[in-house]
C-alpha cells in the first residue's frame, strides 16, 4: 500500500477538524454519460474549428474545447446555474491536505499574536498580495502567481473570503473559506509550547478542493508535493522573521549573479533583483525583504 | 568590482560584478583586506560539491574593513579593522544560542536544497555552493556580510593581517577539532593531514593539554613545518606504515585521540585510493574515506575520533565494526566561528600562537586561478595562498 503523508486524515496529527465546503467548480454536477457525450461532441466540433479555420473555425474550437472541458472535469457551470445536476454517485472532488510544522525560538504569546495580526501574514508568505480583516471573523485574501510565466500570468488572481471557525488565544485558530472561494479551503494552525523551553511549535495544516472537478483533481495531486514545500518555506520564513527580524536572503545586489536555477522545482526562476541604486546615502538604505522566488 | 568566479571545473576567472549592498537591516559591506584559500575551495573547484553556477564568487576565509553599517548593526563601526566567521550565524535560534553556530536554523536561504539529503539544513557558508546559501564570496573586493554583528570580530591592535585572516576559519576549524576530541593530561593525539586546518589542529592540541602530537601528510613541506612549527612528530604516509608506526610509537596503545584535517578527497598510494577513487568514477560512491577508516583502526580502544575534514555525501566501507566494538566515540562538524574566534584572537594577541606562517604566497585577485593551482598541487612550497583583492 501506498505510504500516505497526508497526516491529519489518517489520524498522526489531531489536528484541522474542519473539511472545506464544497462550492463553485469543486463540485461534480454532470452525470457519466453525459460527461462522456459532451467529450466526444466536443472534439468533434473541435476538430471541425480547427480544419475550417478562421473567425468561425475559432468560435468553434472554443465551443468544442469548452464543451470537452466539462466532459472532462465533470462540472457545467450552465447546470450549475440551472440548478441542474445529473451527477450519478460522486458529487465532491477529494479534499487534498498539506500539514508543515516548525519550532520557533520565541514565547508562544508573541508568536501567536503576530499570526492573528492576518494583515502581516503576506511578509512572509510568498503568494499572498493581501489579506484584510473585514470584520472579527472574516477576512478576504487575495493570492497570486509572482510569475513572468505566460500561462502563469493568465491565470486569475486568487481570491477568496475565509471565516475564523474556532479560535482559542494564543493557541490555535481554525478558519474556513466561504463558498464561492476560487479554490474551497480550509485549515488550522496550532501553537503549542516546545518542550525543554525550546520555544514554540507552529502546527499548520491547510485541506483545500481541487477546482474542475475531476481533471483539476489529477493535476493538482501532481502538484501537491510542490504545494508542500511551499507551505513549508512560508512557515521557514515565520520562523526566520520572528526570530531574527529579518529574512536572510542572497538576493539583491550581493556582488554576484542571481540565482537562475532552482534545483528544487527544476524551474527558472524569475529575476526579482531591485535595480542597483547609485550612492543610496546610509540613512535612505531601506532594509527589504527579499527571498528568492518559487515559479509553478 | 572585480571579483573571482568559478565558471567551471577549474575555471577561475576575474570578472566585473555589481557591488554589493546592505539588503537587510544586520547587514554591513565588508571592503576585502585578505582572503584565504581553503581546503574545503577545492571540493568545489574539483566538481565534488553540487549546486556551485558559473559566475559563482567562491572564498570565505577573509578579513576586511567595514564600510557600510545597516540600520540594525550596532557593535561595529565604519573604518573597523575585522575578521568574519566563515559560516553565518544568525544568533536567534536554539542552535546559535547553545553556540552550535554551524547548524544555525535561518542563516541558509536555500535550505530546502540540502533538507532531501540531509533531512535538515545546516548554516549558510560564504562563497560555498548554492546549497549551503548561494552567498557570494570573499574573493573580491567587496563582500555582504549578514548578522555582522555576530560574524564580525575586531583584529586586536599589534595583530598583523597575516595573522588574523586565519582566524576566520582555519584556526577555529583546527582548534575546534582539538576541543571535539575531548583532549585529557597524557593524551597522544594523531592528527591526519598537516595543511593549514591539521597544522591548527596540532597547536590546538599542545594548548588543551595534548602530551604527544603524532601528524601525518604526503607532501614533504608540510611536514617539515609541522615538525618545525607546530611541534609534531611527523610521519609520511608514503613511506611509512602508518598502522605499525601509530601503535609502535605509542607502546602498543594505539593513540588516544584521532583528528581527520582531511575528509573526502583524501589521497595515498593505497589500494584503497584507486578503489574509492573508481567507485567516484561510477558515482557509487561520493567521497574518499581513506583517513576516516585508517582513524578507526589506529585510535585506541574507547578512544575518540574527531572529524574536521569536511565529507559531503556518502562514503562507502567504513569499519562500524572496529568503531562499535573498540567503543570509539564520534565527534564532528563544520566550525562554530563565532564560538571561537574571540579566545583565539586573544591566542594570536599574546602570542601564545603564531598564525602567520600559514601564509605562502600573497597574490592579487588576477593570479587566482594560479593561487589555486599552486595550492590545489602542494607545489612551490604552498601552505596557504591569500589574495589581497
Amino acid at each position: 500500500m501506498a505510504r500516505t503523508a497526508n497526516l491529519a486524515q489518517a489520524g498522526v496529527l489531531d489536528i484541522a477538524p474542519v473539511d472545506p465546503i464544497p462550492s463553485g467548480s469543486s463540485k461534480i454536477n454532470v452525470g457519466q454519460n453525459e460527461r462522456w457525450l459532451s467529450v466526444g461532441a466536443g472534439l468533434l466540433v473541435a476538430n471541425i474549428g480547427i480544419r475550417r479555420g478562421g473567425i468561425g473555425g475559432v468560435l468553434l474550437t472554443a465551443l468544442g474545447a469548452t464543451l470537452a472541458l466539462r466532459g472532462a472535469s465533470g462540472y457545467c457551470p450552465i447546470n450549475d446555474a440551472l440548478g441542474r445536476d445529473t451527477s450519478d454517485d460522486k458529487t465532491e472532488t477529494n479534499v487534498l491536505e498539506i500539514s508543515k510544522s516548525v519550532t520557533i525560538n520565541k514565547p508562544r504569546e508573541e508568536v501567536y499574536q503576530f499570526w492573528r495580526k492576518l494583515e502581516n501574514l503576506p511578509q512572509f508568505m510568498r503568494h499572498l498580495e493581501d489579506v484584510k480583516q473585514t470584520d472579527e471573523r472574516r477576512s478576504h485574501w487575495v493570492a497570486r502567481l509572482d510569475s513572468e510565466n505566460i500561462a502563469a500570468k493568465a491565470l486569475p488572481k486568487v481570491e477568496w473570503d475565509a471565516d475564523i471557525v474556532e479560535e482559542e488565544e494564543n493557541s490555535r485558530l481554525v478558519w474556513r473559506s466561504v463558498p464561492g472561494a476560487t479554490i474551497d479551503n480550509s485549515g488550522e494552525v496550532r501553537f503549542v509550547d516546545a518542550p525543554g523551553n525550546r520555544g514554540t511549535e507552529v502546527h499548520a495544516t491547510i485541506k483545500y478542493r481541487p477546482p474542475q472537478g475531476i481533471v483539476g483533481e489529477a493535476v493538482l495531486k501532481l502538484l501537491n508535493p510542490a504545494f508542500k514545500q511551499m507551505v513549508k518555506e512560508d512557515i521557514r520564513r515565520f520562523k526566520r522573521l520572528m526570530e531574527t527580524g529579518e529574512i536572510p536572503t542572497n538576493e539583491g545586489p550581493s556582488g554576484r549573479k542571481p540565482e537562475t536555477i532552482n534545483p528544487a522545482l527544476r524551474q527558472p526562476i524569475q529575476n526579482t533583483q531591485t535595480t542597483p541604486q547609485q550612492d543610496t546615502p546610509q540613512s535612505q538604505t531601506k532594509p527589504s525583504i527579499t527571498d528568492e522566488s518559487i515559479v509553478l | 568590482m572585480r571579483a573571482l568566479c568559478y565558471n567551471g571545473r577549474n575555471d577561475l576567472r576575474v570578472e566585473r560584478v555589481p557591488d554589493p549592498e546592505i539588503v537587510n537591516p544586520q547587514d554591513i559591506i565588508l571592503r576585502v583586506i585578505m582572503s584565504s584559500v581553503c581546503g574545503s575551495d577545492l571540493h568545489l573547484l574539483n566538481g565534488y560539491v553540487p549546486t556551485m553556477q558559473e559566475g559563482d564568487i567562491i572564498g570565505h576565509e577573509f578579513i576586511g574593513e567595514v564600510v557600510e553599517i545597516g540600520p540594525d548593526v550596532k557593535k561595529l563601526r565604519r573604518g573597523d579593522r575585522v575578521v568574519v566567521g566563515s559560516i553565518i550565524g544568525c544568533g536567534e535560534c536554539s542552535y546559535c544560542q547553545s553556540q552550535s553556530w554551524s547548524l544555525c536554523d535561518n542563516s541558509n536561504p536555500n535550505a530546502y536544497m540540502v533538507e532531501p539529503l540531509y533531512g535538515y539544513s545546516p548554516a549558510g557558508i560564504f562563497g560555498y555552493s548554492h546549497a549551503f546559501g548561494g552567498y557570494a564570496g570573499s574573493h573580491a573586493e567587496y563582500i555582504r556580510v549578514p548578522f555582522a554583528d555576530r560574524g564580525c570580530f575586531l583584529i586586536p591592535e599589534g595583530v598583523k593581517d597575516e595573522s588574523a585572516v586565519f582566524c576566520s576559519d582555519a584556526f577555529p576549524t583546527g582548534f575546534m577539532g582539538a576541543d571535539m576530541a575531548d583532549i585529557r593530561p597524557g593524551d597522544t593525539v594523531a592528527v591526519w593531514g598537516c595543511g593549514a586546518v591539521g597544522q591548527m589542529a596540532i597547536r590546538s592540541a599542545y594548548l588543551l593539554g595534548a602530551e604527544r602530537v603524532i601528524a601525518m601528510d604526503r607532501h614533504k613541506h608540510l611536514l617539515e613545518q609541522a615538525k618545525n612549527n607546530s611541534n609534531a612528530e611527523v610521519l609520511s604516509i608514503d613511506e611509512i606504515d602508518i598502522q605499525e608506526a601509530l601503535k609502535e610509537m605509542t607502546g602498543g596503545r594505539g593513540p588516544d585521540r584521532c583528528i581527520d584535517a582531511v575528509g573526502m578527497e583524501a589521497v595515498s598510494s593505497s589500494p584503497q585510493y584507486y578503489y574509492d577513487k573508481a567507485k567516484q568514477w561510477v558515482r557509487l560512491e561520493n567521497d574518499r574515506p581513506i583517513v576516516l577508516r585508517e582513524a578507526i583502526k589506529a585510535c585506541r580502544k574507547g578512544g575518540t575520533i574527531s572529524i574536521i575534514g569536511v565529507y559531503g555525501g556518502f562514503v562507502d566501507s567504513i569499519p562500524m565494526g572496529a568503531a562499535m566494538n573498540k567503543g570509539l566515540t564520534f565527534k564532528m562538524g563544520q566550525m562554530h566561528a563565532q564560538k571561537y574566534i574571540p579566545r583565539l584572537l586573544d591566542y594570536v594577541a599574546n602570542g601564545q600562537v603564531d598564525t602567520s606562517d600559514l601564509l605562502t604566497y600573497k597574490m592579487p585577485l588576477e593570479e587566482g586561478q594560479r593561487g589555486y593551482d599552486y595550492f590545489n598541487s602542494k607545489s612551490n612550497n604552498t601552505t596557504r595562498v591569500v589574495f589581497t583583492p
